[in-house]
């Protein structure tokens, strides 16, 4: 059982980490928000293909699969899981095969808040 | 010319960028990292509560329950921010808020909201992606490189 407890400690740092460097990055760079992101996604896609990022998210759950870095990890893996059914078009085919659960859900439900809200301020 | 400048208030040789640079207070950065850190942390750990209720309930496995976890964090995001509460906080948690998958949802609500006046097809449609599309493009470009090594060193 104390395994169980110890993937939200490591959930914790993980994820604090990731966007402390983030913050870091923000605050000793000129680059903007945006671009920080984009390093970060890019990060996470060479990561997989290194084979790091899968024992990460073993190690650290939702530490590591809640960061926008495994946006690039998960593209990566939709990608080679295509790829080896149906060879290398499954690049294409497969990348995002993963991610369709966080992107669309961000689409629909963006829609919706524009629907039903008005901006705040 | 620089050590000259840090002297005298109003070198005439400092650049505007140098007087500017000067008076701009220096950004808390060891506050900003700390906060980023705490906030990061406590929406991971609320992502990790979400994925230990679709594993244990729903019957997800560990690798399975990613996703759908991913999906809740997203509409817990759009939610608070279409109650305008997730901006504000934006403004206290910086990178905090921004880098977990909640703050790309959130940019996407908050670009589709305000772009609403401008209609549902340009205004919305349009600029829904302004500021979560570099993400995109950038992964997929990334990703495709990525995987297309991968494949020639393992399959090749």
């Amino acid at each position: 059982m104390a395994g169980n407890w110890m993937i939200f400690i490591w959930a914790f740092l993980v994820g604090g980490g990731i966007c402390a460097i983030g913050q870091i990055l923000l605050d000793t760079t000129k680059l903007s928000p945006g671009h920080i992101m984009v390093i970060l996604v890019v990060a996470g896609s060479v990561l997989d293909g290194l084979g790091l990022y899968d024992p990460l998210v073993k190690f650290a759950g939702a530490g590591a699969t809640v960061p926008i870095t495994s946006f690039g990890n998960s593209l990566v893996h939709g990608a080679l899981a295509e790829a080896d059914k149906h060879g290398l078009i499954g690049i294409i085919t497969g990348i995002f095969e993963v991610t369709s659960a966080g992107v669309s859900a961000a689409i629909l439900f963006a829609f919706l808040a524009a629907v039903i809200a008005r901006p705040k301020g | 010319m620089a050590t000259k400048a840090k002297a005298k208030p109003l070198d005439p040789n400092a650049t505007y960028k140098q007087l500017v640079d000067k008076h701009r207070p220096a950004r808390p950065m060891f506050k900003n990292t700390v906060r980023a850190f705490i906030v990061g942390g406590c929406i991971c750990v609320i992502g990790q509560l979400v994925q230990m209720f679709f594993i244990r309930v729903a019957g997800f496995s560990q690798t399975d329950a990613a996703n759908p976890t991913v999906a809740v964090m997203i509409l817990l995001s759009v939610i608070l921010t279409a109650f305008g509460v997730y901006d504000k906080f934006a403004q206290w948690a910086g990178a905090g808020s921004a880098v977990p998958v909640t703050g790309f949802a959130n940019t996407m609500a908050a670009a589709a909201m305000e772009h609403r006046s401008e209609g549902w097809v340009t205004g919305v449609g349009g600029n829904m992606f302004k500021l979560a599309g570099p993400v995109i493009v950038y992964g997929v470009v990334s990703a495709f490189f990525v995987a297309l090594v991968r494949y020639i060193i393992f399959h090749v």
